[in-house]
C-alpha cells in the first residue's frame, strides 16, 4: 500500500538523507518547511530517486496557520499516511540568558509547534490504522546541561509528548520513534567548537530506517550514544551540579 | 550563514591554509556566504592548493548535491555542484547510464570536475569532463544565471577548467551515456619496459584503458608494469558494497607507503600471465580503485606528499621515457605511478589534457622534492608538454604561459566575471594566473 510521509523541517541535513532513502523505496514525500523555493529542490531530487509524489508545503513552527493546509494535504493522501519531524532551534544559550525572551521559540521550534501538527494527524493515523511517526528528540533532552538546557527542556517535553502518543497510536496499528541523535554533523553544529564523536546525517537516516523496520520504540544514533548517556544520567544530581559536561 | 574557522589542505596535505570556511546546504545559504567573497570548492580532491584560499573564505559545496531533473530517455541529467561523481554512478548505473567521463576517485565533486576538466580512463575516446557539460549555472549577484556554449561561449570555454575563477557554480546539466550492465571485463596484461607499455597503449582498441608503472624499476625494466585494458559488459550485480578500509592514523614514516605498494602487488605480485588475465569487476572498483582505502593519503605521514603529473604530445614518447628515469634515479617516488594514452579531447582555456601521454607519480614532500620537481618542470616545458595544475604545487609561474597557450584569453574572462579577483585561490596566485 501507498505510503505518503510528511517531513517537518524537510530541508534540514538529516531530513534530506532519510527523504532520499524513503524516495528510493518508492513512498511519496510531502516536503514542508519554510523556504519553499528551496525546497522544490529537495522536491526534485527526491523525484528523481524515485518518489511516487513529492511536493512541498509551507511549515513554520511559530505561525499556526500553517496547520490546516498541511492536515488538509494529509486527508487527501491515499494510503497511509506517516510524519517525521527534524525541526528545532537552538540559539546559544548565553544568547538566551541574555534575553529569556527567546525561550518561547524555541520551545515552539522543538516541541508545541512540531506537537500541534502531530495532535492533527492523529486522528487520520487512527482512522486508517496504520502510519508511523518518527520525531527526532536529542540526547540533549536527556539531562539539563549548563551549554544548552532551554534547547534540552523543549527536547525532553517533545520526547515525553512522543512516549504518550505512542502509547496512544499503538492501540490503533500505529507505531512512533523516537530518536536521539547524539552529535551530528548539520548546518547546526557547524562551526561549533568541542564537538566529538560526529556522525553523518547519512548514517543516522541509515539507523532510523533499520529502526522502522524492527519496530523500535526509542533509538539513540549512533547507538554508543546509549551506553553515553546511560552514565551521564546515573551521575548523582549532587556532582553533576558541578559539572560542565 | 555559519562560519568555521579551520585548518584545511589539498589531498596531498603538503600545502594547507587556515581560514573561514561554510558550508551551505540551500540556495540562499550559498548567497549569502558568496556575498562575503572566496572561492567555491568541492572536497578538495586536488592534490595541492587549488582548493584553498589560506587567511581568507572558502565555501564547501558538498552539502549542495541535489539531483534537479534526469531524463531517463535521453540521459541528461541536472545536478547540483557538490554531489560526488561516485554518488551518481551509485545511483545511475542501476537505471543503465553513468558519467561519461569520471577521474579515479568517486569523491570528487561535479564542481570540482568541471573547474579542473577532468578525465578518466577513457580520455583517448571520450575527452575531457567538460565536453558533456551541456550548460553550468552560475551563481552572480542577481542571481543563478545559466551560461552554455550557445548562449556564451565564452564564458562556457573560460568555466571548463577554468579553477573555479568565473564564478560559483551551483549546478550543471550532464550529458550521460549508457551502459550495458554494472560490470566491467578487464584484461591486465605484464609490460616489461616502457617501450612495449607504449606500443600497447597505441595499439589499444578497449575503450577503456589505465596503464601501472613501477616506478622505481631502472635501467632495462623502466617502464615495467600492468596494461588494464576494461570494457562494460552486461551483468546486474553491482558487486558486493565495498568496505571502506579507514587509515585511522597518520602513517609514521617507516611506514610510509607500504600499503601502496600493496595494492601494487595486487596487480604485479600476483604475477599476470604472458598471455594476460581477464576478470570481471565492479564499477566502482575498476573505476575508484584508491577510494578502497579511504583517507589513504595518511599513509605518508603528517608532512604529506606531491604528485607529479604532466602531459606530453604524442610524438614526445622518447621524453616521457627521459622523464620517467628522471623519476627513478630520483628515488623518491611512491612506488606505483599511472601512465594513460591521451586524445586531443579538452573543454577549456585551462584544460589539461593534449594528444599524447601523461604520466603520474606520487612523492612524499621532502626536501629534497622542489629540486627534482623542478628538473622535471624543464624537461615537460621542453618537450612542449603541461603540468596539471589539479595536481600541482610546486610549478613556477614562468612556465605558464608556455603550457597554456591560451592563458592569456581566459585571464580575459576570469577579469570579466571576477573584476576583483575574489575567487582567487593560493593556486591562482602562487603562479600569477590571474595577473602577470
Ligand atoms: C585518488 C585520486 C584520483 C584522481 N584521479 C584523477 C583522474 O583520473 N583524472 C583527473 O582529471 N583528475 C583526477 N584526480 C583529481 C581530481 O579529479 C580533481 O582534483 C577534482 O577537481 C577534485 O574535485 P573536488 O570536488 O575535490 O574539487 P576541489 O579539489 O575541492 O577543488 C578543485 C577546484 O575546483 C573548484 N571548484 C570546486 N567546486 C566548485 C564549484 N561548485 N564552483 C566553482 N568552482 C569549484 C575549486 O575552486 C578548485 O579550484 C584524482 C584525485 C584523487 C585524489
Amino acid at each position: 500500500m501507498a505510503e505518503t510521509w510528511i517531513i517537518l523541517g524537510a530541508s534540514s541535513s538529516m531530513a534530506r538523507a532519510l527523504v532520499r532513502r524513503l524516495a528510493a523505496r518508492g513512498d511519496g514525500v510531502i516536503l514542508a518547511g519554510r523556504e519553499l523555493a528551496d525546497l522544490e529542490r529537495d522536491a526534485a531530487d527526491a523525484r528523481v530517486r524515485g518518489a511516487a509524489v513529492a511536493e512541498t508545503i509551507r511549515f513554520d513552527a511559530r505561525d499556526p496557520a500553517c496547520l490546516a493546509p498541511i492536515l488538509a494535504r494529509a486527508e487527501a493522501c491515499e494510503g497511509t499516511v506517516s510524519a517525521a519531524v527534524f525541526v528545532g532551534s537552538m540559539p546559544p544559550q548565553a544568547e538566551i540568558d541574555a534575553d529569556p525572551g527567546l525561550i518561547g521559540g524555541v520551545v515552539t521550534d522543538s516541541f508545541t509547534g512540531p506537537a500541534r501538527v502531530l495532535q492533527g494527524l492523529a486522528p487520520i493515523i487512527e482512522a486508517r490504522g496504520a502510519g508511523t511517526v518518527i520525531g527526532v528528540g536529542s540526547v540533549a533532552g536527556d539531562r539539563g546541561r549548563i551549554g544548552n538546557y532551554v534547547y534540552g527542556a523543549a527536547k525532553a517535553a517533545f520526547a515525553t509528548y512522543l512516549s504518550g502518543l505512542r502509547n496512544r497510536l499503538g492501540r490503533a496499528g500505529g507505531h512512533v520513534l523516537t530518536v536521539k541523535p547524539g552529535f551530528t554533523d548539520t548546518a547546526m553544529t557547524w562551526g561549533i567548537e568541542g564537538m566529538f564523536l560526529v556522525a553523518s546525517p547519512d548514517k543516522v537516516a541509515d539507523d532510523i530506517l533499520s529502526a522502522l523496520e524492527k519496530q523500535r520504540n526509542v533509538i539513540y544514533t549512533p547507538v554508543f550514544w546509549m551506553g553515553i548517556m546511560g552514565i551521564i544520567r546515573l551521575i548523582p544530581e549532587r556532582v553533576f551540579k558541578k559539572l560542565s559536561v | 550563514m555559519q562560519w568555521k574557522t579551520a585548518d584545511y589542505a589539498g589531498w596531498g596535505r603538503a600545502l594547507r591554509a587556515h581560514g573561514r570556511i561554510a558550508r551551505p546546504e540551500r540556495v540562499s545559504a550559498l548567497t549569502e556566504a558568496l556575498a562575503e567573497g572566496g572561492p567555491a570548492i568541492g572536497n578538495c580532491r586536488s592534490y595541492g592548493d587549488s582548493p584553498l584560499n589560506d587567511g581568507g573564505a572558502a565555501i564547501r559545496m558538498t552539502r549542495m548535491d541535489r539531483l534537479l531533473a534526469f531524463d531517463p530517455e535521453t540521459g541528461v541529467i541536472e545536478v547540483e555542484a557538490g554531489a560526488s561523481i561516485g554518488a551518481l554512478l551509485k545511483l545511475l548505473a542501476p537505471r543503465g547510464w553513468m558519467p561519461a567521463v569520471m577521474p579515479g576517485t568517486g569523491l570528487a565533486t561535479v564542481g570540482g570536475c568541471i573547474a579542473n576538466d577532468v578525465h578518466g580512463k577513457n580520455h583517448h575516446g571520450a575527452g575531457s569532463f567538460g565536453q558533456h557539460v551541456l550548460a553550468v549555472t552560475l551563481m552572480t549577484a542577481a542571481g543563478p544565471r545559466e551560461v552554455s556554449p550557445a548562449s556564451d561561449p565564452d564564458l562556457f570555454r573560460a568555466t571548463m577548467g577554468g579553477l573555479g575563477q568565473t564564478g560559483a557554480i551551483l549546478s550543471a546539466r550532464l550529458q550521460l551515456r549508457t551502459i550495458p550492465g554494472q560490470r566491467m571485463k578487464v584484461l591486465e596484461t605484464a609490460m616489461p619496459d616502457f617501450d612495449s607499455f607504449i606500443a600497447a597503449l597505441d595499439a589499444s582498441k578497449a575503450e577503456f584503458a589505465v596503464g601501472w608503472i613501477d616506478a622505481t624499476a631502472k635501467r632495462k625494466r623502466l617502464g615495467r608494469g600492468i596494461l588494464e585494458e576494461a570494457t562494460l559488459v552486461e551483468g546486474t550485480r553491482p558487486g558486493p558494497e565495498r568496505k571502506r578500509k579507514p587509515v585511522p592514523f597518520d602513517a609514521p614514516n617507516a611506514l610510509l607507503s607500504r600499503p601502496v605498494v600493496k595494492i601494487f602487488n595486487r596487480w604485479y605480485g600476483s604475477g599476470v600471465p604472458d598471455g594476460g588475465r581477464k576478470r570481471t569487476r565492479a564499477l566502482d572498483d575498476f573505476f575508484f580503485p584508491l577510494d578502497a582505502l579511504s583517507d589513504w593519503n595518511r599513509l605518508y605521514g603528517k608532512r604529506g606528499f606531491h604528485q607529479f603529473q604532466c602531459v606530453l604530445p604524442a610524438d614526445r614518447a622518447a621524453a616521457l621515457k627521459e622523464i620517467l628515469s628522471t623519476i627513478a634515479r630520483g628515488g623518491i617516488a611512491s612506488p606505483l605511478a599511472v601512465l594513460k594514452r591521451m586524445g586531443p579531447g579538452r573543454a577549456g582555456h585551462l584544460s589539461f589534457p593534449m594528444e599524447g601521454y601523461t604520466l603520474a607519480v606520487d612523492m612524499p614532500a621532502r626536501a629534497r622534492v622542489p629540486t627534482l620537481y623542478a628538473r622535471l618542470e624543464d624537461q615537460v616545458l621542453a618537450a612542449g608538454g603541461r603540468i596539471y595544475l589539479a595536481k600541482d604545487a610546486l610549478a613556477r609561474p614562468e612556465s605558464m604561459a608556455a603550457m597554456y597557450p591560451e592563458l592569456e584569453a581566459w585571464r580575459a574572462e576570469a577579469a570579466k566575471a571576477d573584476p576583483e579577483a575574489r575567487l582567487a585561490t593560493d593556486l591562482v596566485r602562487r603562479l600569477h594566473l590571474r595577473s602577470l
